[in-house]
């Protein structure tokens, strides 16, 4: 008997006084939980993005589409970058005041080089308010996984208000299980010394994220 | 966790008994939970439907285990769908003969691991080891037990009973054994450590060909991982390497890609006090030119479907390995993680632990004891596991015996011995009560003899009346006063 077959005779032995149930899933269980939590307007719901982004220590910078260009290139001048990663499809505006080389995202790149530039900018698939945490799926317009993680500098856009929700359930239902997605909520950060929060070990130390209207 | 092992470990007690005396393990454990609690306590508190997700993530966990074979296989036909190879292990030694071939088979070394509880349990890095592979522990906390050749004390913090100073120390001395030294004058302050930690690793990430994790949940219905971490060591071992192995539990299945909404809302809150972690990872299968290109997930069942058998303890198999019950466990507090002989300790490892198994050895008979029942481990269980339910069920079993299953096999367990005290009051007990007479008898004799009751007890029981006042016999049994009164009426 594989191993396979041995351990699903046993759950079925290990089950023999549960009575046969046919209930459907979805009438199984009561979800008697919440959507979200508590009323808001849109832009307060943006409001607390913008709060609970910055409870984490990222850095929260709020502007215009017409003027996102400036505000990225000023955040990747005042940190001295030299070089920046680009997922293939950042709208090209975006980085047009940008001194700073390019490296494009590419598989053939090795780790180490992905470890020699200074910092990487994205887009997200969507935002949650409540826990102040930003989604990729590894959408055209923020690559692969890896190149939000080993840079240490990341800066995501956010478009307001169009990609933030309120709640972890109405974030599940925005998904695609089938991508690989990266919940990020803060920089890098470790509870490992004497149970206390610190920030910084080996993702990026410096998370930015820049709300942009009107885009 | 290299040098470390919980093969022969002392009961409980005894090994409680030197950890109690130790005064920098108490005061560290006293500060890292008392830090936690608060904490805890807040984060849950914003939440004005704490009590029905807590509710909610209790039965999809109860309805996964009451269908866990279907679950299985919905799970294997999806992981395998989206590109995954699925494995099945009966128990440690298979799952690690699984991975060490699986390692082999990609003609490397050295593998880089996520903290992951089931390998640990496992003792994959031993078997690893054993074969001239090299295991490296990234998670700060997995990190700091593998160089100071220890073991781990807590689910989420393995380091928990280390301060510091202590910390400093070990990554001092011990790093350059494993690769990058750490910095000249490294201080105590967590920052510090952090970064050298991170300077140390970096390397071994960047070059590694095989990472190896465990998973917080399982999705039945498209087959995606989910691993819940902080450092982001985690993103690392599973997106830069080549190959990814993932040994998980059985028990670990959710239904479905909404069920994730119930626990990504409870774990963070319940493990950190975080309203969210800062990194989650999720990944269904492989994705083309992202992340690995080969993904293994091997189940284990290693004591799970024995303890899928019993209709109390069961209910173990829904944790979610928060490490709640941990912070706020008194005897966990003052005894420390080791003493519960197991890599899971504290009130959820002295249920998990005998179950899984089994209370054959000195350690595993004693952990369902580890525990005053104050119940504060229920109380903040996000998906309400009864502990102490659990605890006092295990007692029976112990004192008792019965038939259990083990390895797949119904067997009859003998009472265990050093009970015979307990067992002879018990058994005394239930004749006095089913005896009327008897019990009136004998309770008018301790009356009557009340004057020369000692006030401390003989033999054994010495030590406990020494701190105790023993309680007195009434003049009076009560059922000869209700008799005589008619229940108080008369004395008016």
């Amino acid at each position: 008997m594989s191993s396979r077959d041995l351990i699903l005779a046993r759950v079925r032995r290990a089950l023999a006084d549960v009575p046969r149930d046919d209930t459907p899933y979805d009438q199984a269980f009561e979800r008697g939980y919440l959507r979200e939590h508590g009323g808001r307007s849109v832009e307060q719901t943006v409001d607390l993005l913008a709060e609970n982004l910055a409870d984490y220590r990222a850095l929260v910078h709020r502007c215009a589409d017409e003027e996102l260009s400036d505000v990225l290139m000023r955040l990747l001048a005042q940190r001295g970058s030299k070089s920046v990663l680009v997922p293939p499809a950042l709208p090209a505006y975006w980085l047009k005041a940008v001194d700073a080389t390019r490296v494009h995202d590419r598989a053939a790149s090795t780790p180490d080089e992905l470890d020699r530039v200074d910092s990487v900018v994205t887009a997200c698939a969507v935002a949650i308010a409540e826990t102040g945490t930003i989604v990729l799926d590894g959408g055209p317009d923020q690559g692969r996984r890896r190149i939000t993680l080993v840079p240490d500098h990341h800066i995501c856009v956010v478009r307001v208000p169009d990609q933030v929700v309120s709640s972890v359930p109405q974030a599940l239902e925005r998904l695609d299980p089938a991508r690989p997605l990266t919940w990020i909520s803060g920089p890098s950060a470790t509870s490992d010394i004497e149970l206390d929060r610190v920030e910084g070990v080996h993702g990026p130390r410096t998370l930015e994220v820049v709300l942009v209207s009107g885009a | 966790m290299s040098g470390g092992t919980f093969v022969g470990m002392p009961s409980f007690p005894k090994a409680a008994h030197e950890a109690v005396h130790n005064q920098t393990l108490r005061g560290n454990l006293r500060h890292a939970t008392h830090t936690i609690r608060a904490k805890r306590a807040n984060a849950v508190a914003e939440m004005s439907d704490w009590a029905e997700l807590r509710e909610a993530g209790k039965q999809i966990k109860d309805h996964t285990l009451r269908h866990l074979d279907w679950y299985l296989v919905q799970l294997e036909e999806s992981v395998t769908a989206a590109g995954g190879t699925v494995h099945w292990a009966a128990d440690a030694d298979e799952a690690n003969r699984i991975v060490t071939y699986l390692v082999k088979a990609t003609g490397e070394s050295e593998v880089v691991k996520v903290k992951s509880m089931a390998t640990q349990e496992i003792g994959l890095n031993e078997a690893l080891e054993a074969e001239g592979i090299h295991a490296y522990e990234t998670d700060l906390a997995e990190l700091i037990v593998q160089l100071g050749k220890d073991r781990p004390s807590h689910i989420l913090v393995p380091a928990i009973h280390r301060n510091r100073g202590e910390i400093r120390d070990i990554f001092a001395s011990e790093m350059s054994e494993w690769g990058r030294p750490a910095p000249e004058g490294l201080t105590d302050t967590p920052a510090e450590l952090a970064e050298a930690a991170r300077l140390h690793l970096r390397e071994k990430f960047l070059r590694a060909k095989v990472g190896v994790s465990g998973a917080n949940f399982m999705v039945a219905e498209t087959g995606t991982l989910v691993v819940v971490e902080s450092e982001g060591n985690g993103r690392m071992c599973l997106t830069l390497p080549e190959t990814l192995i993932s040994v998980v539990g059985i028990e670990k299945i959710v239904p479905t890609w909404q069920d994730l909404e119930v626990f990504l809302q409870t774990l963070p809150r319940s493990s950190t006090a975080e309203r969210m972690n800062p990194y989650t990872s999720t990944w269904t299968g492989t994705t083309d030119e992202d992340g690995p290109g080969t993904f293994h997930l091997v189940l284990i069942d290693n004591g799970r479907t024995d303890t899928l058998a019993d209709e109390v303890g069961r209910q173990a198999l829904s944790c979610i390995r928060c490490s709640a019950c941990l912070n706020v466990c008194p005897v966990y507090e003052r005894a420390g993680g080791h003493a519960y002989g197991s890599v899971y300790p504290g009130p959820i490892g002295a249920i998990l632990s005998p179950q899984l198994r089994g209370t054959a050895s000195e350690i595993d008979a004693s952990l369902p004891y580890a525990s005053s029942l104050c119940g504060a481990c229920y109380d903040v269980c996000p998906v309400a596991i009864d502990i102490p339910e659990v605890l006092v069920h295990l007692r029976e079993r112990v004192v008792e015996g019965g038939a259990v299953t083990r390895d797949g096999a119904k067997v009859v367990l003998k009472p265990a011995k050093g009970h015979a005290a307990e067992r002879a009051a018990m058994r005394a007990a239930r004749w006095a009560f089913s005896h009327p007479g008897a019990l009136r008898t004998g309770q008018r004799l301790a009356s009557r003899t009340r004057r020369f009751h000692p006030r401390t007890l003989p033999g054994p029981g010495k030590a406990w009346s020494a701190t105790r006042a023993l309680p007195t016999v009434p003049a009076e049994p009560f059922r000869d006063w209700w008799q005589r009164t008619h229940g108080g009426k008369d004395e008016k």
